[in-house]
C-alpha cells in the first residue's frame, strides 16, 4: 500500500472549480519542487475562465527529468477541489477517475461522502485510496479565507508524498506572492507607504497560507496508508 | 518596412561547427517558439517574411521583435501564405538569407509555392510549428501536415523539444546552403507542445552568429547587373517542345532528389546523424519523431526501470529520410512500435518501407486532433510485444 507515496514520479490531476485557485496550486508545485531540486511541468486547462466553472490542472512532478508533456490522461493522484467536479460533474474528465492508475491516491474537498457505490467498487478493484475532508472549513478557520483552500489540497498531497519539505513550500509560496523582484525602495514616502502596507498585507497572507499547509502536513502524518479502508476521512 | 541599416548590431561571425559545437552556451528557460526566433537572431537572416494567419505560433511575431532590434535587415509582411512563400522564392533569387515559419492551414495554403522551391534551388529555412489541418476545426498540434511536405523534395528536420528548435533550425541554415545541397530545409516541431511550452535551452551568446550568406557560391548564382538570370527562370522548358521540357524537368528534378541524399552528410557533422540509437540489442523498438519521441524517451525510461529489452530510436531526419540506418539499427528487432502524433501514421509507413520485415511493425499508438499522447498507451503496446500485462484498467 505505502508504493503510493513512494514512487519517483507522480502525474497529478487536479479538478476543481474557476476561483478555487487550481491553477495556481499547478504553479506553486511546479516553483515548490524546482526548490526542492527536483522536477516538474505543468498544464493548465481551462474553457471559460470565469468562477464556478470546471478547471483542470496537470502537474507531473518527478525526482528526475521528465521529457513527456500534454495533459495528466493517466494519474497517480487525483486532487478534488470542490465536491460539484463529483456531484455535478463539473468536470473536463467524467467520472472524476476516469484514467486512474492502479494503488493511486485521491483527496477530496468535501465534509460529505461523494462516492456512490459504483465509485466504491471501481476505487476499491484499483486499491485506490481516498483521503476525506472540508478543505474549505480547514482553510477559513486556519486562515480566515477559503481562498487558502488550494493550500489545505496542497499541503495535505505533498505530505502524503514526501518529495518536498515545509521550506520548499514557502519559498514557492513566498515567490507566488510576494515575488522574486520584489524592492521596497519606493521614490516618495507615499508609495513607500503604500508598498509597506501591502506588503504587510501579504506577509500576512504567506503566514496564514502556511499555517494551513503545516497542519494539513500534521494530518498527513498521522495517515496509515496501509489500512484497507477507502476512505479516510479527517472531521475538521 | 523598411531596410534598417541603422541599427546594424556589431557581432562576430563564426562558422557553422564552430556555432553548433564549440561556442560557449549559456542556460535559458524558454519556449518552442522563442528557441526558434533566438536561432534566428543568431543565424545573420536578411530577410523574414510572414503572413499572420490564425492559428500560428508565436515565431514570426518573435521574429519581427528581432527584426525591430536590428537582428534582421528587412522584415516583409506579405497579403497571405501563398505570397509569403512566392515572396520567398522572389527575394531568394536576389540572394539573400531567408527565413519564414507556418502552421497547419497556413503552411497548406502555401503548399502550391512551397513545392516548388526545392525545384527553384531556393535555400531557404521553413518552420512548420504543427496545428490541426483538415474539419472539423481544432487548432491543437497534430503533425499530419509533414505528409504533404514530404514529397517535394525539402529537407526535412522534426525536433522533439525546444532544444533541438534551437539546434536544428540554425544547422538548417548551413545544410540549406551548401552548394551541393541548396535546397530548402524545413525544421518542424509540434505546436503547443513544443512551441507555447518552455523548456530549458543551452544557447549560443547574443552577439555570435553564423557567417553571412554568400549569394555566389550556389548552383543557381543569384542575379543582379552582372549576372543574368539562370537559364531555367529566364528560358522556361515548357516553351521548348514538349519532349525538351520532359526531359529537362526529369532530369531537374534527379537533381533535386539527389541534392535532398547529398545533405544527410552534413546532418551527421551537424547534428551528430539521423537517428539516434538508445540500447542497440533490444528486443522491442520504439521509434519516434518529433513530440512523439519525447513521449517515446518517458516510456522507453520507464522500460529500463522495469527492466524490460526495449530500445528507443528517434528519428531527427524526416527528409532524407534514414532508410538504411533505421534497416541497420533494427535488424535484430522482434517488434517495432511507432507512436505518432497524426492519424494516417506517416512514420510508420516511412519505417515499414525501409524495412524488409514490415510485419513486426505495430501501426501506433496513434493520437490526432490535438490530444497528448499518452506515455501509458506506449507502454501498453510494449507489454502486448514482450507478451506482458499492463495494468492499465481505466
Amino acid at each position: 500500500m505505502a508504493d503510493k507515496t513512494r514512487k519517483k514520479r507522480y502525474n497529478i490531476r487536479i479538478s476543481g472549480l474557476g476561483g478555487q485557485g487550481v491553477v495556481t496550486t499547478a504553479h506553486i508545485l511546479g516553483s515548490t519542487m524546482d526548490n526542492a531540486g527536483q522536477y516538474a511541468s505543468l498544464v493548465p486547462f481551462f474553457g471559460s475562465e470565469k468562477r464556478m466553472a470546471p478547471v483542470e490542472a496537470y502537474v507531473r512532478a518527478s525526482t528526475e527529468p521528465i521529457y513527456e508533456v500534454g495533459e495528466v490522461v493517466y494519474p497517480d493522484i487525483i486532487l478534488i477541489y470542490h465536491s460539484q467536479v463529483v456531484t455535478h460533474g463539473k468536470s473536463y474528465t467524467m467520472p472524476f477517475y476516469t484514467g486512474l492508475k492502479p494503488d493511486s491516491l485521491i483527496i477530496i474537498n468535501s465534509e460529505v461522502n461523494v462516492l456512490d457505490e459504483d465509485d466504491v467498487k471501481v476505487l476499491k478493484d484499483l486499491r485506490a485510496t481516498v483521503v476525506q475532508f472540508d478543505a474549505t472549513k480547514l482553510a477559513l478557520d486556519t486562515a480566515g479565507t477559503e481562498l487558502a483552500t488550494n493550500m489545505a489540497m496542497m499541503g495535505m498531497m505533498l505530505g502524503l508524498i514526501n518529495l518536498v519539505s515545509i521550506d520548499n513550500i514557502e519559498t514557492a509560496v513566498k515567490e507566488r506572492f510576494l515575488g522574486t523582484s520584489f524592492v521596497s525602495s519606493g521614490g516618495t514616502a507615499m508609495l513607500d507607504s503604500a508598498i509597506e502596507k501591502k506588503f504587510k498585507k501579504k506577509e500576512e497572507l504567506l503566514q496564514k497560507n502556511m499555517e494551513v499547509i503545516s497542519k494539513t502536513f500534521e494530518m498527513a502524518n498521522s495517515i496509515d496508508l496501509d489500512t484497507e479502508d477507502l476512505i479516510i476521512k479527517f472531521d475538521i | 518596412m523598411s531596410p534598417n541599416p541603422e541599427k546594424k548590431l556589431e557581432k562576430t561571425l563564426v562558422d557553422i561547427n564552430y556555432l553548433l559545437k564549440e561556442a560557449p552556451r549559456e542556460k535559458h528557460f524558454i519556449t518552442g517558439a522563442q528557441a526558434m526566433a533566438e536561432a534566428v537572431k543568431r543565424a545573420s537572416v536578411d530577410m523574414a517574411i510572414a503572413y499572420p494567419i490564425t492559428p500560428q505560433s508565436e515565431v514570426m511575431h518573435l521574429v519581427g521583435d528581432i527584426y525591430a532590434q536590428g537582428h534582421i535587415k528587412e522584415y516583409y509582411r506579405a497579403e497571405e501564405e501563398l505570397g509569403t512563400m512566392s515572396a520567398i522564392a522572389g527575394a531568394a533569387r536576389a540572394g539573400v538569407r531567408l527565413f519564414t515559419a507556418t502552421s497547419g492551414p497556413g503552411l497548406l495554403r502555401g503548399l502550391e509555392a512551397i513545392v516548388s522551391w526545392p525545384g527553384h534551388r531556393v535555400p531557404a529555412v521553413l518552420g512548420i510549428l504543427t496545428r490541426v489541418i483538415n474539419a472539423p476545426l481544432s487548432i491543437q498540434p497534430d503533425n499530419i501536415e509533414m505528409a504533404y511536405m514530404m514529397h517535394c523534395g525539402a529537407v526535412m528536420l522534426h525536433a522533439e523539444n525546444q532544444q533541438d528548435t534551437f539546434d536544428f533550425t540554425l544547422a538548417a541554415f548551413a545544410i540549406a546552403e551548401k552548394v551541393d545541397v541548396y535546397i530548402p530545409v524545413a525544421v518542424a516541431t509540434e505546436g503547443f507542445f513544443v512551441t507555447h511550452a518552455k523548456g530549458y535551452v543551452e544557447m549560443t551568446p547574443e552577439d555570435m552568429a553564423l557567417t553571412e550568406f554568400d549569394p555566389v557560391a550556389a548552383p543557381v548564382p543569384a542575379m543582379d547587373n552582372e549576372t543574368p538570370p539562370a537559364r531555367i527562370q529566364r528560358d522556361a522548358p515548357v516553351q521548348k517542345s514538349n519532349f525538351m521540357s520532359y526531359l529537362i524537368h526529369a532530369v531537374w528534378q534527379q537533381e533535386i532528389w539527389d541534392s535532398n541524399k547529398r545533405a544527410m552528410k552534413y546532418i551527421y557533422e551537424y547534428l551528430g546523424g539521423p537517428i539516434e540509437v538508445k540500447n542497440p540489442e533490444s528486443d522491442v523498438f520504439l521509434i519516434a519523431s518529433g513530440c512523439a519521441a519525447a513521449q517515446a524517451r518517458e516510456a522507453w525510461r520507464y522500460a529500463q526501470e522495469a527492466g524490460l529489452s526495449v530500445g528507443l530510436i528517434k528519428v531527427r531526419a524526416i527528409r532524407p529520410f534514414p532508410i538504411d540506418e533505421i534497416r541497420d539499427a533494427v535488424k535484430n528487432a522482434k517488434s517495432i512500435i511507432v507512436p505518432e502524433h497524426n492519424i494516417i501514421g506517416w512514420l510508420c509507413k516511412e519505417v515499414k518501407a525501409a524495412i524488409p520485415n514490415g510485419g513486426i511493425v505495430t501501426e501506433g499508438p496513434r493520437v490526432y486532433g490535438g490530444m497528448t499522447l499518452p506515455v501509458e498507451l506506449i507502454m501498453k503496446e510494449i507489454h502486448n510485444s514482450l507478451g506482458l500485462e499492463y495494468d492499465l484498467k481505466l
